[in-house]
């Protein structure tokens, strides 16, 4: 069995907005080059993203919705018309084929899953999807379909798997939150910058699922400034609390890079030790728990230069087992780029030190994401001990 | 806003006659902290809270019904009269009564009868609706100077951007009286455009603001 599937399609690439919108799938091409220029990424681990079918899409969405993305990709849509369904937004724009290009990346996430769950590779990333803020049947956040909502009914439904879906994007998952509150087989975790400012304002530690599905929805907002430590610190104990509680038979994890300091659209303060440690744990909890079954997508991720191609690079390394790169980046990949990019790159795998001044008030902030992690669990905590 | 529009229209009610323990169980078992006690017309003849019912158990460690109190009437121990409200008052009225006269709920009454009743966590979450915490948004805050039309000055950069504006509240400024806080949500999870307006046309962003100031 291969140890892990790359999957993508040029097509994917047909997901852009415009050339100003901060969510740029140029990140996919600038992340590909960088594994390839270290020899870490070969033609033969890469797979082409099949296209999610109307049947499939309708696992999360509704069919006048579709319709409506489908209409506006096409030109017979006003931006008036679309907005109550949020196309044609500031945020979700109208743009050539974009419903063809949405199915894209959903099916590459579907490409991922049948990889897994067939036994063809033991995991398998997406880069391209990670849509998490998508609705039923609105357009949010940059996200018109959600893959991983089709993906995890998906599972449900062919391979009758039970699913943790793990997202570390700095914005909390709101869309696939939401698709499974009620549903006692898929837990979701988010962790991210408290909804206090940051889009979409959910995600709050009471947000713990509804009826059935009550206690299987994790959040762990985490504070404005918040670095790497205290992060981790979070990551790693909701990781292996809510794997115990929940034993999944599979884990989907969503890895938005935008919780970096350089991030222009959040307020965390990370560096690309998360994003080496991010990928390190759950590797090793999905062989633990679920025999290996792993499925990475993407996400957020505005800084397309300096950090996503880096943090992306990384997660692709701890899949395949391969050894994580230190010093330099490849000077090709540098020359190739840099005349492009409208900042200086960081010409090394690690971040500078320090890569900010310090954070005033670092102390209350660990504290008080420790207090917020304690309430977060105290409901597994509790059920434990009986 | 009015009470009408966040009032709970079909409250659960007692008789006087009604015993303190069946009031308890009612209380129990619809996860409510206060009842009107009304009679057959629905006049409102008091409120009992669970905390009126504490305090007239002899012991807080006796939760057992053999206290006589469990089978008193409750028009023994309930607050006669109460404070009452009316569906055209304002929210922000209610708001201030509960906060002068330290009660936890208020029967709406009109016409004589009893139509409704709002208690402190309605109101609570009226305010949470008000910040537009419950509908996805960024959050900007702006200092800005106490003179009229700045708002209009605001608004105007919103809608240059076809940003829909969930909430806005005015605070007032803690370090210099002359100016107001503005603290508006946004629909959009890319605000940097609108920002960068606001700050072109002088406007003081303090948030989303640069790294290493105070929260
Ligand atoms: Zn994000």
């Amino acid at each position: 069995m291969k140890k892990a599937v790359f999957v993508y399609s040029p097509e994917q690439l047909g997901y852009k907005f415009s050339d100003t919108h901060p969510f740029n799938h140029k990140r996919l091409t600038l992340t590909m080059d960088l594994l390839k220029n270290i020899d870490a990424l070969k033609d033969i681990d890469i797979v082409p993203a099949r296209v999610a079918t109307e049947e499939e899409l309708l696992l999360a969405h509704d069919p006048k919705y579709i319709d409506i993305v489908k209409r506006a990709g096409h030109g017979e849509l006003t931006e008036a018309q679309g907005e109550s369904y949020g196309i044609g937004t500031e945020d979700t724009p109208i743009f050539k084929n974009m419903h063809e290009a949405s199915a894209q990346l959903v099916g590459g996430t579907l490409t991922a899953v049948d990889y897994v769950m067939e036994g063809k590779s033991e995991h398998a990333l997406n880069l391209g999807g990670g849509l998490h803020h998508g609705f039923r049947g609105r357009a949010s956040g940059f996200c018109i379909y959600n893959d991983s909502t089709v993906a995890i009914r998906y599972l449900q439904e062919k391979y009758k798997a039970r699913v943790l879906y793990v997202d570390t994007d700095a914005h909390h998952g709101d869309g696939v939150q939401w698709s499974f509150y009620e549903d006692p087989d898929v837990c979701t975790l988010s962790i991210h910058e408290t909804g206090r400012y940051l889009f979409p304002g959910t995600g709050n530690i009471t947000e713990r699922g509804n009826g059935q599905g009550y206690g299987t929805s994790f959040n762990f907002p985490i504070d404005a400034f918040t670095e790497d430590e205290s992060f981790l610190d979070i990551y790693e104990k909701a990781m292996r609390e809510v794997f115990e509680f929940f034993k999944p038979d599979v884990v989907l994890t969503q890895n938005g890079a935008d919780a970096h300091y350089f991030d222009p659209l959040t307020h965390l303060y990370g560096t690309m030790n998360i994003y080496k440690e991010i990928p390190k744990l759950a590797h090793k909890l999905a062989h633990e728990y679920c025999g290996g079954k792993w499925i990475a997508v993407g996400g957020g991720g505005y800084d397309i230069w300096r950090v996503v191609p880096r943090a992306w690079s990384m997660l692709w390394l701890e899949m395949t087992d391969q050894e994580m790169p230190a010093g330099a980046l490849p000077q090709a990949w540098l020359d190739r780029w840099q005349p492009e990019a409208p900042v200086p790159f960081i010409p090394t795998w690690e971040d500078p030190i320090p890569l900010y001044e310090p954070i005033p008030r670092k102390a209350e902030i660990e504290e008080k994401n420790a207090q917020m992690l304690d309430k977060a669990l105290h409901i597994i905590r509790i059920e434990k001990r009986v | 806003m009015i009470v009408e529009e966040i009032m709970n229209e079909e409250p659960y009610t007692l008789a006087p006659t009604n015993t303190v323990l069946e009031a308890l169980k009612l209380m129990r078992e619809k996860k409510v902290r206060h009842l009107p006690v009304v009679d057959e017309d629905h006049h409102v003849l008091g409120v009992i809270t669970e905390r009126d019912i504490k305090e007239a158990l002899p012991s807080s460690l006796q939760d057992e019904p053999n206290s006589a109190v469990f089978n008193a009437a409750v028009e023994e121990i309930m607050v006669k009269n109460p404070l009452v409200g009316h569906p055209l008052d304002f929210v922000e009225e209610v708001a201030l009564t509960f906060y002068e006269s330290k009660v936890g709920c208020l029967p709406i009454v009109s016409g004589g009868k009893l139509v409704g009743i709002v208690t402190t966590t309605d109101l609570l979450y009226t305010y949470i609706e008000l910040t537009g915490a419950t509908e996805p948004g960024s959050k900007i805050e702006i200092r800005v100077s106490d003179t009229p039309g700045i708002l209009f000055e605001i608004t105007k950069i919103f809608n240059a951007h076809h940003a829909n504006v969930q909430s806005v509240l005015v605070y007032p400024d803690s370090e210099n009286t002359q100016n107001k806080i503005l603290s508006v949500r946004v629909k959009t999870l890319n605000p940097l455009a609108m920002i960068e307006d606001l700050r072109k046309k002088g406007f003081d962003v303090l948030w989303p603001n640069l790294p290493g100031v105070s929260l």
